[in-house]
This record gives structure tokens, sequence and C-alpha cells, in this order.
């Protein structure tokens, strides 16, 4: 603004009167141009919004709120519902974070705290190499790799041992564990997904915490450990949540490695060892063959449905993160 | 309490504060070595698979039908045309937007808002996002094209351009800005001829983290650029591209098709990896983060 202002009352003479004209013209117009192309950023994201939920109009209209209760998923009699989708995706991210959030944070108090200066910056590299690598790399390597080596170990060892125990047992139990495919294995997957994008905001935040508040407290004889839990994290934690908040986003989202490793059936069933889907392994499998106007608008609400769910998460992941940069006093 | 009762329970204090600092700090160790585990293995199999199915028909044949032999070459030339087309797409724009954020709306209310909706954006699932171009371009037209395709990345680029643009311009020093209005140039061509020119490399770099994330992108190309078997060079129409290839074959049951997408597999992870790494370094010089 006061650029703006600045340039316009820079004396012109006369004579340059209608080059002051002109330039004056074409300021407007690039202003105008770059503003419209700031707009369309907002437009975009309304419009997935809205077309989102105009394209599955159909679904909700027909099925009303029994499509987000219904666990019903019938291509031939043309019965829709979204629970088992929306159950699979849920359970895969909370696994996901279960997993995610203690590693990060471990890996971003080992990058600040305890790893040599000289091992930091290419250690932290590494760890966000993982989040370069295309999901469609995790997917193959889950199916081919890792699928197998869940079916054959790590699944009928939690079967045997923990589908005895009350409560905690219907999650292990089932008897198509040996495939390997299912919430569990989708879940480690994701893990491994978003443990970059979360140790990065925590290495961050944490990275800027005043030292003299560190120094106090190892003056004062509180250990490495003391320090982290009562002095970083305490001071970080609106931004930490955030980091969570932004892993549990992009965990909702992942589309290709779940599709690959989560097994692709529509059942609504306890087990995180037995196959199950997610909204998004759902559109990206069927979508191509949905051959009625019903399954695909079904389909279409179902993406809506997940942007809604990523938009309000992933908004709350930015307040957060926003609140801990106000503080900073950037 | 005797002195030495007293001294009994704070070297009992002292022992258990030590056992969980250590605790923890071995805790913290092996996390860093859980994440760079996954890394290792993950690259090692796509390494050594990919390596195994690697030859020189992947460049120079076409997808085969199941049990033949083949390559991957209309694949890959679809994959650069598609991304091209969503950079020249999408990349203009973000910069534009960038430019605004950072030269015009830096603490307006408007300003914040776009920034905030573009971060957003950044981490949609681009499922959605492909989505979003099905229902408007794709079902309008009436077929699958390579251009929707396009369309659906350039909206994964967008965000990713407008936020390196607008830390990138925000790092320019304002005695540039001063000097060229000062001289009486008016503010466009200030923008263009020296904030532009003074920002380029970390522009450049956003394109390239942009191009890094869409050349391995899947799920928004199921249902807009789709696949096609054949040669093409119509935008118009279907087109093959990399990741989708892979998707059909990985899926399949056919083994030539598994092992020609082990080695779709190895050639675009090491093309992701390549310009992550670029780009990064030439952040990391410019000191500015970007996720």
């Amino acid at each position: 603004m006061v650029m703006a202002a600045s340039a316009e009352s820079i004396a012109v003479p006369q004579s340059d009167e209608t080059r002051a004209r002109r330039d004056g013209f074409a300021d407007r117009l690039f202003r105008r141009i770059v503003a419209g192309a700031g707009i369309f950023v907002l437009a975009t994201l309304a419009g997935v919004a809205l077309t989102t939920l105009w394209g599955g109009r159909e679904a909700f209209a027909t099925f009303g709120f029994k499509f987000v209760v219904s666990s019903d998923w019938d291509t031939v009699g043309k019965q829709f519902g979204a629970l088992a989708p929306v159950y699979g995706t849920l359970v895969t991210a909370a696994i996901a974070l279960i997993i995610a959030v203690p590693v990060s944070f471990g890996i971003a108090l080992y990058l600040t705290e305890i790893a040599p200066p000289w091992l930091r910056t290419p250690v932290a590299a590494a760890i966000e190499l993982l989040a370069g690598i295309p999901s469609i790399i995790y997917g193959m390597w889950g199916l081919f790799v890792f699928v197998p080596i869940m079916g054959r170990h790590l699944n009928p060892w939690l079967n045997e041992h923990l589908s005895g125990w009350p409560v905690v047992g219907a999650l292990f139990s089932g008897t198509q564990y040996s495939i390997g495919l299912g919430m569990l294995t989708a879940g480690i997957v994701l893990a491994i997904m978003v443990i970059p994008f979360i140790s990065s905001v925590m290495r961050e935040v944490f990275l800027t915490v005043p030292t003299r508040l560190k120094e106090s407290a190892y003056a004062l004889g509180s250990t490495t450990w003391e320090v982290a839990w009562d002095i970083v994290l305490p001071y970080t934690r609106t931004a930490v949540i955030g980091g969570i908040f932004l892993g549990l986003g992009r965990a909702l989202g992942e589309t290709m490695a779940v599709t690959f490793v989560l097994g692709n059936v529509h059942r609504l069933s306890l087990s995180l060892l037995e196959p199950g889907n997610s909204i998004a392994a759902t559109i990206a499998n069927e979508f191509a063959e949905a051959d009625s106007e019903i399954f695909r608008a079904s389909l279409i609400a179902l993406a809506f449905l997940l942007f809604v769910v990523t938009f309000i998460v992933l908004a709350i992941a930015k307040l957060m993160l926003r609140q801990m940069e106000k503080k900073e006093g950037k | 309490m005797s002195d030495a009762a007293r001294q009994a329970v704070a070297d009992r204090l002292y022992f258990r504060r030590r056992i969980v600092n250590g605790v923890g700090l071995v805790f913290a160790t092996l996390s860093t070595g859980f994440g760079l585990f996954w890394l290792a293995w993950i690259l090692w199999t796509t390494f050594t698979t990919g390596i195994a199915s690697l030859n020189g028909k992947l460049f120079t044949m076409m997808t085969p039908p199941p049990g033949d032999e083949g390559g991957l070459l209309n694949a890959f030339a679809g994959s650069a045309m598609i991304c091209l087309l969503a950079i020249l797409i999408g990349a203009p724009i973000g910069i534009a937007a960038g430019t605004y954020l950072a030269e015009y709306a830096k603490k307006s209310r408007l300003g914040e808002a776009i920034r905030f909706f573009n971060d957003i954006l950044l981490s949609a699932p681009s499922i959605v996002l492909g989505m979003f171009v099905y229902t408007v371009v794709v079902k309008q037209v009436g077929h699958y094209s390579a251009f929707s395709g396009a369309l659906a990345l350039a909206l994964i680029v967008l965000p990713v351009v407008v936020r390196t643009t607008d830390e990138m311009l925000k790092l320019v020093p304002s005695a540039m800005r001063e000097a060229g209005l000062s001289l009486g140039v008016p503010q466009w061509k200030v923008t263009v001829q020296v904030l532009y020119r003074a920002a380029l490399p970390g522009i450049v770099t956003g394109v390239l983290l942009a191009l890094a994330r869409i050349s391995g992108e899947t799920a928004p190309l199921l249902f807009t650029a789709f696949d096609n078997q054949f040669w093409s060079t119509n935008v118009a129409q279907p087109m093959a591209s990399v990741p989708v290839v892979i998707y059909k074959f990985a899926m399949s049951a056919d083994a030539g098709w598994k092992s020609l997408a082990w080695a779709g597999a190895l050639v675009v992870t090491l093309f992701v990896l390549a310009l992550s790494l670029i780009s990064r370094a030439i952040l990391l010089r410019n000191k500015v983060s970007n996720d």
C-alpha cells in the first residue's frame, strides 16, 4: 500500500503525461492479474467443495442420512452406504498416528538435542526423503514385500496372543489374518508416510525454543529428557498438535498406498487383521468401473465427505501452527 | 529423618531420573533408526527389484498386452507431456498469486485468507482434486483426456508454487523495491524485472518441487487422463502415464507386467528423489523451509 502510494506521488514532467498514464494503467492491470490469480486459489478450494457436493447430490438425496450410517455397498442392487470406508479411513489414520506421533517426537528430540551437530542435517534430510517417495512406491513395496511378512509373522502372532483378551480381543480376531492385507498393515504403511511430516514440524518448532529457557533448566540440574518433556514440549504444545493434525490430514487422504495394502473389501469388521476399505481406496478402485449413475454419485459423495473431514483437520492444524508463529512474533 | 535416610531417598530419586533419561534418549535414537530403517528398506526393494527388470526395451517399446514383451515408452512420453502441461498451467498462476501475496497483500485480510486456504490446498487429498476435475471437465466433455489430467495435476502444482514464490519474494530486500520505485519505475516493472530476477533461483526451485510432487502422482490421473495402451500425443484423448501404468501392471497377475511395473517404479523414484534433493539443496541454501 505504502509502495503504491509512493509510486503515484512521484512528480512527472508534463511532457511525460502520456507515459505516466500508460504506466499507471499497466500497474493497475498487473495488480488485477495477480490479485485474480490469488482469488483463483480461493475459488479452486470452494469449487472442489461445491462440485463434489453437487456431483454427489443424487447419493445424498436418494439415501439421505442413511448414506453415512449404512454399511451396504451393493453395486447390483444399487444400495450404497459410506460407513465401511469411513470406518476404515478413521481406523487406519488412528493406527498411523498411534505409531507416528511418538516416533516423530523421538526423531525430533534426537535431531535437536542428542545427535552430534554434523549428523543432524543429513539425517533430517534422509527422514524428509521418506516424504518424497511417491505413494505408489509405498503401495508396491507394501503389497509385495510388507504384506507377506505381516501375513506370515506379525498377524498370526497377534491373533494367537491377543485375540483372547477382553475388549481389545475383537481387534485381533478373525480368520483371514494370514493374507496380510488389512487395517493394521495399512496403518503401519501410513505411519511411515506421515512420520516425515510430523517430525519435521516438531523439529522446526523445537528449534524455536529460546536457548536460555533450556539452559536455565539444565543449570538447575535437569536431564535432557526432563528438558524435552517439561520445557520444550509445553513451550511448543500448540504447534506440535498442529503438526500432528497435519499428519492426520495426510493420513486421511492418502490413496494409492492404502489401495494396495487394504484389501478393498466392503465389509464392516472390527478386526484390524482382516481386509477392509477406506474412502480414498474405494474411489480409486471402483470409479473407473462405476456403471450406474447412482454408483458414480455415491463415489463422488464419498469424495465430498473426505474433503470436508480433511479440510477441518487441516484448518485446525494451520490455526494451531499460526498461533505458534504469532507467539514468536513473526 | 536421619541424614543417611534422606541421602538414600535423594539417591533413589536421582537414580530414577537417570534411568528415565536414559530410556528416553535410547527411545529417541531408536525412533530415528526406525525412520531410516523403512527408508532404506523401501529404497532397497525398489532398486534391487527394479534393476533386475531394467533394460533397453523399457525406453524403446510400447506397453505390451499381457504375456508379451514391451516397454513403457508411451507411458514415459505421456507422463512427460501431462506433467509439462500441468506445470505450464499451474506455475504461471501460482507465480502470479504468490506475487500478489508478497507484493500487494502482505498484511491484508484477503492475503491472509489466501495464504491460509493455499496451505490447506497444499495438503488436500489429491484424489479429491481429481474428482473435482472429473466433474467439471471429463463429465462435461464426455470422455477422459490427457488435458484433464494435466488440469488435475496443475491444481497440485499451484499451491506449491504460490507458497515458494510468496516466501522467496519476501526474502528480497525492500531496498531493491525502494530503489526501483524511487527512480520512477512502475511497480509492475520493478516486480517483473528486478524482484523476479532476484528471486529466480527460489521460484525455479518451487517449480521443480512441484514437478517432483506430480511426477509420481497417480490417484487424480485414474479418472482424468486414464490410460492408453498405445502411443498418443493427442491431449484431447486418454493418455498413458507411468504411475497409472505401474498401478495397473502391479495389480495384475502377469509376471511380465509386474516386472515392467518395478522398472517403472525405479525410474520414477530416482527421478523424484533427484528432483527433490536438488530443490531442497537450493532451498536450504536460501534458508527457507517448504512443506
